[in-house]
């Protein structure tokens, strides 16, 4: 490969999955907001949805 | 369902709104449906027609100014309104049900030749064992694999596109009869990962053929005179818009699948990356492919024919096997990635065509599947399974994308940004529930940018379509299929949203409430 050509793939591929990298470790380490209003909790619940039978439920 | 409040039909009995078993699940889903066959056949191409190297300066440009803003309002349309499109776009305005129709249109029509594509791909995987295409792969495709006629309708079904093409609408319809977590989602945890160690296989193999480097030459070479062309931008951002599924209803009917108390920015931008990163790695395996073909055929890359779409899949790569060592496997692992990219998103843009139906009628996700997946396999058969296939697949999914998709991104920006002015609104939903939170300037991304660029891409292509037609076909064939998909799309969202709701749509606080009610410190936090 040219030099030119190497510089812009190897800065391509830094940019791009180092996005990736940083964006994945920024949801590790913040996967869920801990200052979220109140109220919010009326969704489905996990096993009503799994088993997927009838459940009074309003999203 | 969203309150699928039901009558005695089913017991009376309400059915909860269906949810991803968690974050990874949604991501993987959402990584699923952004990585399709245009990451593997579109970009490379589009790269380098476009200043190779410094095309990644625009498409960078794009992604964090268009991209991610519009996959962003997307993520808050569905999970503050919890539902797909019609249902979403109904509770924020009556009147503008339509547009979210107007998705689910779109969507129906790409299902319908998406589907071919993804038969196609699982033929040549098939042929990829014994080099089945011979000689000459351009002619055995059109010629001996479609028999492509003249453009046209055509009842003269071809056998090796039918029963491919049958057996993709069967396994699409049976993982979406399952439900959202029981078949998208775990197709996706299975096929993504999947995809993802294939191709990387494949790209290895790719880097150690001949002549690779001066693939990679051609690709990562920088024109700097591309970046003063306006028509590269332009290409930049229709690049990234129709390679994250955004603005046509599958990242609505994703989001309103998560919980309420959902993280919605940071997987978004894992999403968003994750696609891009696909994308790279699929110019460097494609473009160290075709320096191996420039090689054995002594030509440079850039003299090539066959560099972007159905061409290179089907005519160019085809060619590039037949001549490399151990061809057979190398084929077998690049249809069966076009297999894998091409299902996971056909199955979230049948989705929310199912979405919609389930929403509005109170169906169950097997009935929904079954009728809808029914009704456009018979359409997608009889269309895509003939003679004709190939040019109406051509026609149907250039109006879809440049004047359906472009079109649908438009009004919604407008739409919401200044007739209804829910910016605000949106980003503080977005900002409550999310860990990246997002400043004043997703209003200009998505309210001033993205309309912009998108509207001059619609106006332009408008413009090109009536003056010089498409493809050298008929004028009579491009108002039927071309502008007539377009119609169809119009007049499926009136009548849609003209026809009753089996439940109150209307039925729904949005949470957490706006304009907030009290200054307490997470309020302040989210409007920060």
């Amino acid at each position: 490969m040219t030099t030119e050509a190497a510089i812009f793939l190897a800065v391509t591929i830094l940019v791009v999955w180092g996005g990736l990298v940083a964006s994945i470790l920024f949801l590790r380490a913040h996967p869920e907001s801990r200052r979220m209003p109140p109220g919010g909790e009326d969704d489905a619940a996990e096993t009503a949805r799994e088993a997927g039978g009838p459940v009074v439920h309003d999203t | 369902m969203a309150r699928a409040s039901t009558g005695p039909a089913d017991g009376g009995t309400t059915r909860t709104r269906e949810q991803w078993s968690g974050q990874t699940a949604f991501i993987l889903a959402a990584v699923g449906s952004a990585i399709g066959l245009g990451n593997i056949w579109r970009f490379p191409g589009v790269a380098f027609d476009n200043g190779g190297g410094a095309f990644m300066i625009p498409y960078l440009v794009a992604l964090l100014t268009a991209g991610i803003p519009i996959l962003f309002l997307d993520y808050a349309l569905g999970h503050r309104y919890r539902g797909s499109s019609p249902l979403t776009f109904r509770r924020i305005a009556r009147w503008a049900e339509g547009l979210g129709w107007f998705q689910v249109g779109i969507c129906f029509v790409i299902a319908l030749y998406y589907t071919a594509v993804i038969a196609w791909a699982a033929s040549y995987f098939v042929f990829s064992f014994d080099l089945g295409w011979g000689d000459d792969p351009t002619a055995f495709f059109t010629t001996d694999y479609l028999q492509v006629g003249d453009p046209g309708f055509s009842l003269d079904f071809v056998p090796g596109v039918l029963i491919p093409l049958v057996l993709v609408w069967v396994v699409t319809i049976a993982i979406l009869a399952a439900g959202v977590a029981k078949g998208i989602e775990r197709a996706n945890v299975v096929f993504i990962p999947l995809l993802v160690a294939t191709f990387t296989v494949l790209v290895v193999r790719a880097l150690f053929l001949d002549g690779a480097a001066d693939g990679l030459n051609a690709l990562f070479t920088p024109d700097w005179g591309a970046l003063g062309d306006p028509g590269v931008w332009i290409a930049a951002y229709g690049q990234i818009f129709f390679s994250l599924s955004i603005a046509f209803g599958i990242m609505i009917t994703y989001a309103s699948f998560r919980p309420r108390r959902a993280n919605l920015t940071s997987p978004g931008l894992v999403v968003a990356f994750s696609n891009s990163s696909f994308e790279i790695l699929a110019g460097i395996g494609v473009f160290a492919t075709l320096g191996f073909l420039a090689a054995q055929e002594g030509v440079a890359v850039g003299d090539l024919e066959g560099l972007t779409g159905v061409g290179l899949s089907f005519m160019t790569f085809p060619a590039v096997i037949s001549e490399m060592p151990g061809g057979q496997l190398f084929g077998a692992l690049f249809f069966g990635t076009l297999v894998l990219a091409g299902l996971t998103s056909l199955l979230s843009i049948l989705q929310v065509v199912s979405s919609g139906f389930q929403e509005k009628f109170g169906w169950s996700p097997r009935a929904a599947a079954t009728g809808i997946g029914s009704v456009s396999a018979v359409v997608s058969i009889v269309l895509l399974g003939t003679t004709t296939g190939l040019i109406f697949l051509d026609t149907a999914d250039n109006w879809a994308n440049n004047i359906g998709i472009v079109g649908s991104a438009v009004a919604m920006t407008i739409l919401l940004v200044w007739v209804l002015r829910k910016g605000p609104e949106l980003r503080y939903h977005l900002n409550a529930v999310s860990t990246f939170r997002l400043g004043s300037w997703w209003y200009v991304c998505v309210g001033v940018l993205a309309p912009v660029v998108l509207g001059y891409m619609l106006i332009d292509r408008i413009v090109d379509l009536v003056q010089n037609g498409y493809g050298g076909y008929p004028t009579w064939y491009l108002l039927t299929v071309g502008w007539g998909a377009i119609a169809f799309m119009v007049v499926f969202a009136a009548v849609m949203s003209a026809t009753r709701w089996r439940s109150d749509p209307d039925a729904l606080e949005p949470w957490p409430p706006y304009p907030p009610a009290s200054d307490t410190r997470a309020v302040k936090e989210a409007q920060r």
